[in-house]
Formats: C-alpha cells, structure tokens, sequence
C-alpha cells in the first residue's frame, strides 16, 4: 500500500511479520526440487541424489547483547543450528558467520561474543568455515548484527506441515525463559531472580527424537518469537488439523510463570531459543517422549497437545477450567504497564 | 513470588469442576431457559475469557457484562474537553488506556501527533510531579476509573497541589451501572456479581438498597477463576430461591463497611452526578465530580475549554456501525458486531469496547475472539 511503513512488529514472529512475507517476498519463490521458500519452513532442503542439502539462514539482534544465560553469539549459532535440526537435519557440515558492527563498539565485548559462538558452536559440532565482516558509521547500526548460515544433509526431512488429526504435539521442555529473561533485562523489571534463557543447540536432543520416532515424527519447529502460541497456529495453518492445546501439561518454569502473571504476559506467546515443538504418530509419542527426556536437555519434555479434524487451522486452548481458543500473537508482547 | 503462586489454589481444576457441576444442577432446577446474570466489571470479563469459563457454563445460563469499563463508558465530549485543553495549550496527563479514546474528531493520542502535550501516566501522583517539575506549564490529569482509582485521585487533592495541576474527572460511579442496566426494558438480568476490588472500598453494604428496590440479588466476587465460579453459583442460588438479598463471596478482602477511610476521603473530594455514558444513556448518578469547594482543581471550573474547535469533522462511516452501546448494555456480544475483528482490532480500534484493556471487546479479542466452544469433543 502507497505510503505504508514496516512496523516492529512485522519482525515479531506473529500474523502481521507472516502477512509482510507473504505480500513482499514471496514473489522470489520458484519451483525447486523439494522444500522451497514458498513452504516459508525454517530452512530449504534441495534434492542431492538420494539425500537432502538442508540451508537456513537467520540474522541475531537482542537486546540487551548479554543476557541472563546467553549472549547475541550463543543465540546466532543456536539458532540457526535449531533451524537444520527443525528440518530433520540434526548433523551440520559447516556455519557461516557474517557480522555487521557499529563504529565504536568495544573490542572486548566482540572477543566474548566470539567466545560465545566458538562454545557453542563446539557443543553443536558445527564449525564456522567462513565469515565476513563489515563496520558502519556510528548510528548506522545498532551495535552489532550476526547473521550465520547452515549447511547440513539429512537422509529425511521434516517439515512443519505434517500433522494429522490424532497426532500428539510434544514441546521439549519449559517455554518462555528466554523471552522473559531478555524482556525483564531489557526493560530493568528488577523480577530477573532465577530467570535464565534457554538458549541451547538443540541437534543433539532432535537426533534422539527422531532416532526413537523414524517416520512418525511428522512436524517440528522452533518455538522462537511469537513462542508456542505462534508455531501451534502455524502448524495447524499448513496442515489444516485443529489443535487442542492442554494448558496445565505445558511445562513453564515457576519463576516465569511468576514473573508473566506480573508482567500479564501469557507465557505461550513467549520466545524460547532452547525448545522444539514435535508432531508425533499417537502410537509413538510415549517412545518419544521417553527419548526426550533421556537428554539432558528434554528432561521436562511433555505431550501437552492433539491434532484435531474440526477447526482446522485454530487452536483450542483447554485452560483446566474450560476452554477458548487461542489468538495468534500479533506483534512483540509488551508488559501490562497497569 | 510467592503471591502469585498463592493464587494457583483459587485455579484448581478438581474445585472448579465441582462448582461447575453444581452450577449446572442450580441452573436446571430454576428451571427456564436462559437464566441471564450480568457481572459489570472488566476484570471479571478478563478471568471468565483468559480461563475459558464460558465453556464451562451450563447452556441456560447466560453471563453478560454490563457497563463494566470506566473508559469504554467515557463520553465522547468528555474525551473532546481533554483535547481541547491540550490544543490550548495544557499538558493533558493520563492513564494509557484513556488515549485511543475517540473523541468527536479526534483522540489524545491523534492531539499527540499532532504536537499537543499529552503525557501517560501510571499514578495520579506522577502528574502532579510533573506539574511541580514544569511551574509555568498547566498540567491538567484526565482522570478516570471508578471508585478505586477515584480514592487515589482524592487522596492526591487532599494532600496538597500545586497551583498550576487540575484534575478533569472522568470518574464514573459502580453502582450506577447496575442500576442503568436494570431500569432497561429490554435487558432481561436477573441478578448481578459486583467487582471485588471497588467493593474494598465502598463495602458490600452499598448494595443491600439497589436489592430491596429492583429485587434483584447482588453477590460481591473476586477475581480468581474460582471466585467467579462461586459467585454465580451463589448467584443463580439466590434466584432460583426469589431471594433479593447481597451476599459477599470475597470476604477475603470486602467487608460490609468497605474501607472507611478511603470512602471518606473519596466524598470529601467528590460528589456523585449525573453524566452521559456512551452509547448508554444519561445516568443520573453516574459520574464523580469535584465538589464546588475545589473548584480551583477543577479544570473545568478553571479553564474556559472550547470543545467546539476540536469537534464536528466528517462523519465516521465506520463509528456508525459500532455497537459498543448495545454490547456494554448487555443486549448484543462482541462477536455480534460486523467490525469486531476485522476493521475493529486492539491496533486500529472503532468503538471504545476494543480500546481499554477493560473494554469486553478488547478482551474477547486478546483471548480468542469467540468463547463457547462447548460443541468441540
């Protein structure tokens, strides 16, 4: 529309970031040979003879750089490595790093996050191969940029498309500590106490998933911005099922529970950097959920939701108490200031 | 943290189940369809929505909210007057809810844009900081809210202003929204929950008259999911018994008498009067207004406020299709207006029922836009 202007919340992860894609970039997709840009998945996956070369490429900016449990390096390699593995590619060959810098930013501060990125990169068994940098004037960027991106071959893909009615949703563990970890530093909500984000390379624990499931691990995805709420919804978009969501199965950490009900923030609707959400077959979601929580980092691993035929593309919230469905989050969840 | 972990026992599914299975045996044996209450309080709306209770609501029995949003039933030329001292020139001082209002032409946040001194605030006391920081500016605080805000707002007067800070009120009075609900023919309410929190202060006492008069019977409710779930039970109890009695379910926090000195600072400040509530009526005690001895802080007592220089644009095609009146009276629901969720959102609002936080449309909206989702297995 003539003299519409990009909102942040085009960027948040929910209805109106997906309605910015689809009216402007969509129109670079062209037919490929497997899972393209019009699937708007987390990543490609190109045929290579029998095998699949997964790409997928994301770009870091938080604030602030350094939070509770990670930085804006732990963030850009696990991000993109949770990406892959999304995908069903839980062994990447190789990352790339580019970064963008502000003039003036402090040296010591890049040495950690390039720290950051060698850890994690170490615990994802994901080497950085190369690498670009590039400096702008001072208010041309906001401090530092990241943006990695990852190769990796998988035997199978998993798309995030899917879900049948009956299949079980599976989340890997506690959602919304990195959202609530960032957002109460972020905004000096003096609450931070024992929140920590999750931030995590989540290959390892996929690799379990999937070893335990083989083909009836149907869909994965990220909960990242926009959080469960938000990859429930889409799920449930490309798939075209219902989902009923079973609020008290979803595990949420007492201390951002606490800190939500402050804020009047819905934890569902909060970004995680550490968790996956798993479709399963009904007859393998115990095996799987047994796999998960072998892992060190998929101990509190849940079954917290069903595919459904009715109401497709929605999703039911059963609070416990009664039911409503659950909206699609529209843009970056603000604490209630009253 | 413990505080909000406490709560959790008032959200226990095993108790709510119970309450609900004997709600639906007291709604069967009042023994019509639909048994219609009305609770007028925009946090009751919040738990009944974000808990999903609708769902949990027996068939023939129907939960309304009435007139419950102090800023959803500010007038139109009440939000005009705010405008049009910040086009003279003022610093316009409010809470953030109040500034999407819409006004005849325009709203507080539209005076924003356009350069007037419009500032959100979260405490009353924030304002009058703000009108001791700047001594050659008029710093006038839009306020509104019922009784629990009124008292803050009292308080503040009391303790002392400083010359150049005013208070336009926008206070609206509790139970005057009960009462203009049941004066309408059309509404078919027989018994009401009161808000819990404007109760702490005013008692539940206040309410025994409104009883005796219209014979309906009032139950006082907190705002966990259980609290409401008891109160309505409670509710349709007293209805199905023909008893016009009021009875507290939140003696946690209300007492008969209601916080004592809080009430007397809040009628030291104000009096009760009649005002229009939008898309109502005239309401013939429905608005706090200072009373005439402050009017030295009372904006409109001190300013001549020209409301006709902000008022009388082109008429909003949009505005005349919102049913904000009908849904806040009780006789039609969000999803039943043709806007709601579609040109009316929280982001580009028409009616004030999608502006306040308190507002039902709002509330609909933020939990899933439509509530009764007993027929999915």
């Amino acid at each position: 529309m003539a003299g519409e202007k990009v909102a942040l919340k085009h960027g948040a992860g929910g209805r109106a970031m997906r309605a910015l894609i689809e009216d402007v970039f969509l129109a670079l997709a062209s037919p490929v040979d497997g899972i393209g840009l019009s699937a708007l998945d987390d990543g490609a996956a190109l045929r290579v003879g029998d095998r699949w070369l997964v790409v997928t490429t994301d770009s870091h900016v938080v604030h602030p750089i350094f939070f509770p449990g990670g930085d804006i390096g732990r963030l850009s390699v696990c991000g993109t490595v949770n990406d892959l593995a999304m995908m069903g590619a839980t062994e990447p060959l190789a990352l790339t790093c580019a970064v963008i810098l502000e003039e003036g930013f402090a040296r010591a501060d890049l040495e950690r996050i390039r720290d950051s990125m060698l850890e994690a990169s170490r615990e994802a068994g994901a080497p950085i191969v190369t690498g670009d940098t590039k400096v702008m004037g001072r208010g041309e960027v906001d401090g530092v940029v990241l943006n990695t991106t990852g190769v990796a071959l998988a035997d199978r893909v998993v798309s995030d498309a899917g879900l049948r009615p009956g299949d079980r949703i599976l989340v890997t563990g506690t959602v919304g500590d990195h959202g609530m970890a960032v957002m109460t530093r972020r905004h000096q909500l003096g609450l931070e106490g024992d929140l920590r984000s999750d931030v995590a390379p989540l290959n390892g624990l996929v690799r379990e998933a999937l070893r335990a499931g083989g083909e009836d691990v149907v869909a994965m995805k990220d909960p990242t911005r926009g959080g469960l709420a938000s990859v429930l919804h889409e799920m449930a978009g490309k798939a075209k099922v219902g989902v009923v969501l079973r609020e008290p199965d979803v595990p949420v950490n007492p201390e951002v529970r606490a800190a939500c009900e402050v804020l009047g923030i819905d934890p569902l609707v909060v970004a995680n950097e550490g968790k996956a959400v798993i479709g399963v077959r009904p007859a393998a979601a115990d095996r799987v959920l047994a796999a998960l929580r072998a892992h060190p980092l998929g101990r509190r691993a849940a079954i917290v939701g069903t595919a459904l035929a009715e109401r497709p593309g929605q999703v039911i919230l059963d609070t416990g108490l009664g039911r409503r469905l659950l909206a699609e989050p529209d843009g970056e969840p603000l604490p209630r200031i009253c | 943290m413990a505080s909000a972990l406490d709560e959790l026992k008032f959200r226990d599914p095993e108790k709510a189940r119970a309450l609900t299975e004997a709600l639906a045996r007291e709604v069967e044996a009042v023994g019509r369809a639909p048994v219609s209450v009305m609770h007028v309080c925009g946090s009751h709306e919040q738990a009944i929505a974000r808990f999903g209770l609708r769902a949990a609501f027996p068939r023939g029995l129907d939960v309304i909210m009435g007139p419950g949003c102090p800023v959803c039933v500010t007038d139109t030329p009440e939000v005009d007057e705010a405008v049009a001292l910040a086009a003279q020139g003022a610093r316009v001082c409010t809470y953030g809810d109040m500034l999407r209002l819409p006004g005849t032409s325009r709203s507080l946040a539209d005076a924003q844009a356009e350069g007037g001194k419009v500032e959100v605030v979260y405490s009353v006391s924030q304002a009058v900081d703000l009108a001791r920081q700047r001594p050659a500016e008029q710093v006038v605080f839009f306020a509104s809210g019922f009784e629990t805000t009124a008292v803050a707002t009292a308080a503040v007067v009391l303790a002392g202003v400083p010359e150049n800070f005013s208070v336009l009120s926008a206070h609206k009075y509790v139970p005057a929204a009960m009462d203009v609900v049941s004066e309408m023919k059309e509404t078919n309410i027989e018994g009401f929950v009161a808000a819990g929190h404007a109760a702490t202060i005013t008692g539940w006492g206040i309410f025994e008259p409104f009883a005796r008069r219209t014979g309906n019977p009032v139950v006082v409710a907190g705002f966990e999911p259980l609290d409401v779930l008891a109160a309505v039970l409670e509710l349709v109890r007293l209805i199905r018994l023909k008893r016009a009695e009021v009875v507290n379910c939140y003696p946690r926090c209300v007492t008969r008498e209601g916080n004592r000195p809080a009430q007397e600072k809040l009628w030291r400040v104000f009096d009760v009067v009649s005002g229009n509530w939008r898309g109502i009526a005239r309401v013939p005690r429905g608005n706090l207004e200072l009373k005439p001895e402050w009017d030295r802080v009372n904006a409109r007592r001190r300013f001549q406020i020209d409301t006709a220089a902000v008022g009388g644009a082109a008429r909003n095609t949009l505005a005349d299709q919102c049913i904000c009146g009908s849904i806040m009276s009780g006789l039609a629901k969000p999803d039943q207006c043709v806007l709601f969720g579609k040109e009316c959102r929280p982001e580009s609002p028409v009616g004030a029922c999608m502006v306040s936080s308190e507002g039902a449309c709002k509330i609909w909206h933020v939990y899933g836009g439509h509530p009764d989702l007993q027929e999915v297995a």
